[in-house]
């Protein structure tokens, strides 16, 4: 049972609700695992086709307890290595919606930088403030942020600890959608439901290769795109999306 | 009820909040301890469900004649000086979702007036004059003065205004719609009341996005702008206020808002 999280699901839709509202919803690695563990869940329940990742109307997620790292040695977190627990989120091949009203720091941002698209609030605030606290994000931040950013700008608000409006987050391309803060899950949901619609094979495919085409060098990316172009004749849905484009109606996608 | 505040007053009638600004001897002149009273008595209002419009005004016969100068001397950074008092309280009069009035009683001049215009309404005493002091003093108009006034009249009477500093008498104010509506003294008191309890009378939660969504449709494209539209229309047509309206239309009644 979780105790940090809310999970249901909505027509094909997987949500995941983060669920600490008197800490303004910080992750602790309890509540990391039960993330992981309802993602998880939802990539190999095939009725869920989306996930989305919500907090609440005051905070995605505000940092993460310091109070669990503040006495560790290095040799306890080397043993303990808590971040590979994150590495997990990266291996979900259905599509990862991140709805964020108010904050998203420290932790709480890169969770939001684990996702595939961010939609958040005109008035959302995104974060690292560890410098402030002597260190840097632990968690993936300063790598998530700086291949979306660029290095400068990375460098920039990382060494701050500045808090970035949603429209910054924009404007450098963190993010996907500002909308208003009453309709962040609204839209999010929306824009899951558009993507339920679509076909979930092509879906994962195309996933795979635009990380490859961020991660990997150019020849190898283009190599990997062609492998999942060629595989994606192996579904049914190919075949039903070109005859369907032949036949000039809508098609219907099975996800086989 | 005062909050502890030295330079303001602070009082809230019903669904009213008022802020006076209480130098009357320096003309309500900005001291640094005003910049914060200010915005933290706007944070206060802005948080009270109670609340749905706040109304700022000054104390004795002038509405706020801009900096005190006595705290700026030949060791000031002017740019520290506008991050430190003057943004904060500007960015939170921006930020509130609640109609701000400026009840312009007597002169404002210089950042007093950059006040005044970073307000959502203006009513004018017909003895008041607009002062853009800084030009005087070698200066540029700040506390949003340059943002605020090219949106309400245009830019090349703003720049005539920045530039020349005439004082703008309240009539100007009133011709170039600067100002909602100029009161004499003796309508002045009953004036003033009578609009803000119109203002708070409005379906407050429509105003707000009115508020949010005109201030960015200067700075963005039109496809984004209807965008914003519709997330707009989408959230009054969840308001509480927007079925009082439909069903007091079809009552034939008055509506009765609550700005929720």
């Amino acid at each position: 049972m979780n105790k940090y999280i809310k999970a249901f699901s909505e027509d094909h839709v997987g949500v995941i609700q983060l669920d600490r509202p008197n800490v303004l919803n910080a992750l602790n690695r309890e509540m990391v695992t039960e993330i992981v563990s309802q993602l998880q869940s939802f990539e190999n329940n095939e009725d869920i086709r989306v996930i989305v990742i919500r907090g609440n109307e005051l905070a995605f997620a505000a940092g993460a307890d310091i109070d669990e790292m503040r006495d560790a040695s290095p040799l306890d977190l080397e043993l303990l290595n808590p971040f590979a627990e994150w590495d997990k989120i990266s291996l979900i091949k259905k599509p990862i919606l991140a709805a964020v009203n108010g904050f998203a720091l420290g932790g709480g941002f890169e969770l939001a930088l684990h996702c595939d698209v961010i939609l958040a609030a005109e008035d959302a605030k995104f974060g690292f403030p560890e410098v402030k606290l002597g260190v840097l994000p632990g968690a993936g931040g300063t790598q998530f942020l700086t291949k979306a950013m660029g290095t400068r700008k990375a460098l920039e608000w990382i060494w701050l600890g500045e808090q970035m409006t949603a429209n910054e987050a924009l404007k450098y391309g963190v993010i996907n959608r500002v909308v208003a803060k009453e309709l962040v899950v609204e839209e999010t949901m929306r824009l899951a439901f558009q993507l339920v619609e679509q076909p979930p094979i092509s879906l994962r495919l195309i996933k795979e290769a635009v990380y490859a085409a961020r991660d990997l060098p150019l020849q190898e990316g283009k190599n990997l795109e062609r492998k999942n172009f060629y595989l994606a004749f192996a579904s049914e849905d190919q075949k039903e999306g070109m005859q369907a484009f032949i036949d000039k109606r809508p098609p219907t996608f099975k996800g086989r | 009820m005062n909050m502890g505040f030295e330079t303001i007053l602070f009082e809230k009638k019903d669904s009213v909040a008022e802020i006076t600004l209480n130098r009357p001897q320096a003309y309500n002149a900005f001291t640094e301890q005003m910049n914060k009273e200010i915005k933290k008595a706007l944070v206060n209002a802005t948080k009270d469900d109670d609340i749905k419009c706040i109304v700022i005004t000054g104390s004795g016969k002038a509405f706020c004649s801009g900096q005190d100068l006595s705290e700026v001397d030949n060791q000031t950074n002017h740019a520290n000086f506008l991050r430190d008092r003057y943004h904060p309280m500007l960015k939170t009069l921006k930020e509130t979702p609640k109609p701000v009035i400026a009840a312009i009683n007597g002169t404002a001049a210089g950042a007093g007036m950059g006040l005044a215009l970073a307000c959502d309404f203006r009513l004018m005493r017909s003895n008041a004059k607009l002062v853009s002091a800084f030009m005087n003093i070698g200066l540029v108009p700040d506390s949003g003065f340059l943002y605020h006034l090219p949106r309400m009249v245009g830019y090349a009477k703003a720049l005539e205004i920045a530039a020349l500093g005439k004082p703008l008498t309240a009539e100007e104010a009133r011709e170039l719609g600067v100002v909602t509506n100029v009161l004499n003294e003796e309508e002045w008191d009953s004036g003033v009341n009578e609009f803000v309890l119109r203002i708070a009378s409005l379906p407050t939660k429509a105003f707000s996005l009115i508020k949010r969504y005109m201030q960015n449709s200067m700075n963005i494209d039109y496809d984004t702008f209807l965008e914003q539209e519709a997330y707009a229309q989408r959230v009054a047509g969840l308001s509480e206020d927007h079925q009082e309206g439909l069903q007091a239309f079809i009552e034939k009644r008055k509506p009765n808002f609550i700005g929720k």
